[in-house]
């Protein structure tokens, strides 16, 4: 029978001690985080890149709802970047000069035309804007599997770049309305203004790097939260097999759609940090090279996991402000080559992605289960409800 | 239409792929507390029937009436919350789910816990979760899994077990009717006899009617009340074990017209 040779290697899920430990080894880690800035300069360019590292963290938790969780495929994680990103452009500058809205901002800038809203205002709204468009990307895609949702998610998010570019005058083509100022972009976004805390200044780095701190851990919990929960298992279980899953009363087309809404809703938060903290939102940042970027730090880390993901993604994201310009660059020169070694940076990802898929396709921390897929190829399921349905 | 004491009922339900006709034009019923089965050679689309049944074929014509409601064509999460669950020829549990965490998923439709829930995890949600788990855990035992492989990847447990494990996801799901697709395949004989002392069990515990595709002839005779008959798609028989035992067209239709 099948099912007999189907049967793989026996492993088991960690127990009340290891629970324990990691509990431990994981409070460790973010008191070492949040002590971390204390070490350097308060301008620190290292304080800067840790900032971004985190921000990373953020959209690459996101996107592991999505792939890690679900089991859903999505190349177009940048469009949520940028709806993010677009709404502290739209709601925290001088963009929409015709305009004057000022809610819980600072006294320099009730002057300044545009809308100018609060960071907590705009953090919200860039949550549920994105949260929608993750729904709108994901409702198409219910009725494919596997490499086709790859093909429709990566249309998407280059649809998302194409009305970022051309969005100065008019979307789609439609009128004349500047709604993204395309290549030049939004500039300058207010500053981050919360209550109780000074308004951050680009002077001093720290505030930032608690705030996405902040949010990065809020982020981890939500995914710690939702992974042992009731849509956690009916995540994996449509993962592993979408036909027994809908048969057992888990609604399919609802999951889904909740685990593109999530994580999209977790980029959409992490875009808005991001167009605060570079003080700009422009067209050339939602290039398709960031969806895999995020992509490639969730499966270095380990599908999945979350704190693989997060390891994932401060990796990559210190390779890529830190070791490559700063450390290897002068390595061409000094071997006698001569080229910019930040330009093959995407080669460099390229590269460390096949030694990873070559070495260990479960990740740097693997997920127990997804290790479990990956290499002993458990969990079969692979045609769609809509396909078995039609 | 339930009046008669039927849970489940099908009018001229049929199935077409492309050319083919895989279940043609099938009416019958399931009476209310009875263990009924559907038999016929291989191919003669009783699997296809059974997806029509829990909505995940849509029926090309025909309609599905389960427990007085007209369920044709219904998505098989909502027929399975109104109380109509099923198991699998080829068993397709989660495989990298233990034992508890796959009874969990069957229960799905029977917890509320919503994205907020999950986020926030306030008491009533801890409440059941744990009553989720406790309610797995009974459920195990009462099926026979030894509670040293509740924790245990589905994936790894013998077959027999995984067979068990099935059922109590499918039962997770508080069924009024069970649908058992060859559930005694690969089981030796004195595994089958247990299971058919076990679906006797069932009915009487938990209220069920259970209806069951089966090949293993001394299982169907023994278990069953009633038994319809489908051949190339067409119901060819019906009625207790001795009729269809003794229908001519049953016999030609396993061992061939007798020259």
């Amino acid at each position: 029978m099948s099912a007999v040779a189907k049967a793989g290697r026996a492993f088991s899920l960690p127990g009340k001690g290891s629970k324990k430990r990691s509990r431990v080894l994981a409070a460790l880690a973010i008191l070492g985080a949040i002590i971390l800035p204390l070490f350097y300069e308060s301008g620190s360019p290292w304080v800067e890149d840790y900032t971004i590292a985190l921000a990373y963290v953020v959209m690459a938790l996101g996107l592991n709802v999505v792939v890690g969780f679900a089991g859903l495929l999505d190349l177009g994680y940048v469009a949520f970047f940028a709806i993010g990103a677009y709404t502290i452009g739209w709601f925290a500058s001088g963009h929409f000069a015709q305009v004057n809205i000022h809610v819980g901002v600072a006294e320099q800038l009730r002057d300044v035309p545009g809308i100018h809203l609060n960071y907590l205002l705009i953090a919200v709204i860039a949550i549920v804007l994105a949260a929608a468009l993750g729904a709108i990307l994901g409702f198409p895609t219910l009725r494919l599997r596997g490499d086709y949702i790859a093909i429709v998610t990566l249309a998407f998010g280059e649809i998302i770049h194409r009305v970022a570019v051309n969005g100065d005058e008019g979307v789609f083509g439609i009128g004349e309305f500047n709604l993204t100022n395309g290549r030049s972009g939004i500039n300058p976004i207010d500053k981050i203004d919360l209550p109780f805390v000074e308004r951050f200044t680009t002077l001093d780095l720290r505030p930032w790097y608690w705030l996405a701190l902040a949010i990065a851990l809020v982020i981890l919990f939500v995914n710690v939260r939702l992974r042992d929960s009731r849509l956690g298992r009916a995540w994996i279980a449509v993962r592993e097999d979408e036909v027994a899953a809908v048969s057992m009363g888990v609604p399919t087309t609802k999951v889904k759609l909740l685990a593109y809404s999530i994580g999209a809703a977790m980029g959409g938060l992490g875009g808005s940090f991001i167009g605060a903290f570079y003080e700009q939102v422009n067209a050339d940042q939602f290039e398709f090279s960031f969806s895999i970027f995020v992509l490639a730090m969730i499966i270095l880390g380990g599908l999945g996991s979350v704190w693989g993901v997060v390891v994932g993604a401060v990796a990559l994201s210190l390779i890529n402000t830190r070791l490559i310009p700063d450390v290897f660059n002068s390595v061409p020169q000094k071997i006698g080559l001569d080229f910019d070694l930040t330009q093959l940076g995407f080669g460099i990802f390229g590269f460390l992605l096949v030694i990873m898929m070559v070495l260990r396709p479960q990740g740097m921390i693997p997920e127990k289960r997804r290790a479990a897929e990956l290499v002993d190829h458990i969990g079969t399921g692979s045609e769609s409800v809509y396909e078995v349905r039609k | 239409m339930s009046a008669n004491g039927s849970i489940l009922e099908t009018d001229g339900l049929t199935k077409i792929f492309g050319g083919l006709v895989a279940v043609d034009a099938v009416t019958f019923a399931v009476r209310r507390g009875e263990i009924a089965s559907i038999i016929g050679p291989n191919g003669a689309g009783k699997t296809t029937f059974f997806n029509m049944l829990t909505g995940l074929y849509k029926p090309s014509f025909g309609r599905v009436v389960f427990d007085g409601r007209d369920v044709t064509g219904a998505r098989p999460d909502k027929i399975t919350k109104s109380g109509l669950a099923r198991t699998f020829q080829n068993i397709r549990l989660f495989g990298t789910m233990t034992c508890v965490e796959n009874v969990l998923v069957g229960r799905h439709s029977r917890m509320r816990a919503s994205v907020w829930g999950a986020i926030l995890r306030p008491p009533f949600e801890r409440r059941e979760e744990g009553e989720g788990r406790d309610v797995a855990r009974e459920l195990l035992k009462y099926v026979g899994v030894n509670e040293r492989f509740h924790n245990t990847v589905a994936s790894s447990l013998p077959y027999g077990d995984q067979r068990r494990v099935e059922i109590a996801r499918a039962l997770a799901s508080e069924p009024r009717l069970l649908l058992l697709d060859e559930p005694t395949a690969g089981m030796n004989p004195a595994e089958s006899a247990e299971l058919t002392q076990f679906m006797q069990k069932l009915r009487e515990e938990r209220d069920l009617s259970i209806l069951l595709i089966e090949h293993d002839m001394k299982v169907v005779m023994g278990v069953s009340e009633h038994i319809t008959v489908l051949d190339h798609g067409e119901k060819i028989a019906e009625g207790t074990p001795q009729e269809v035992r003794n229908n001519p067209k049953v016999v030609e239709a396993y061992l061939g017209k007798q020259e």
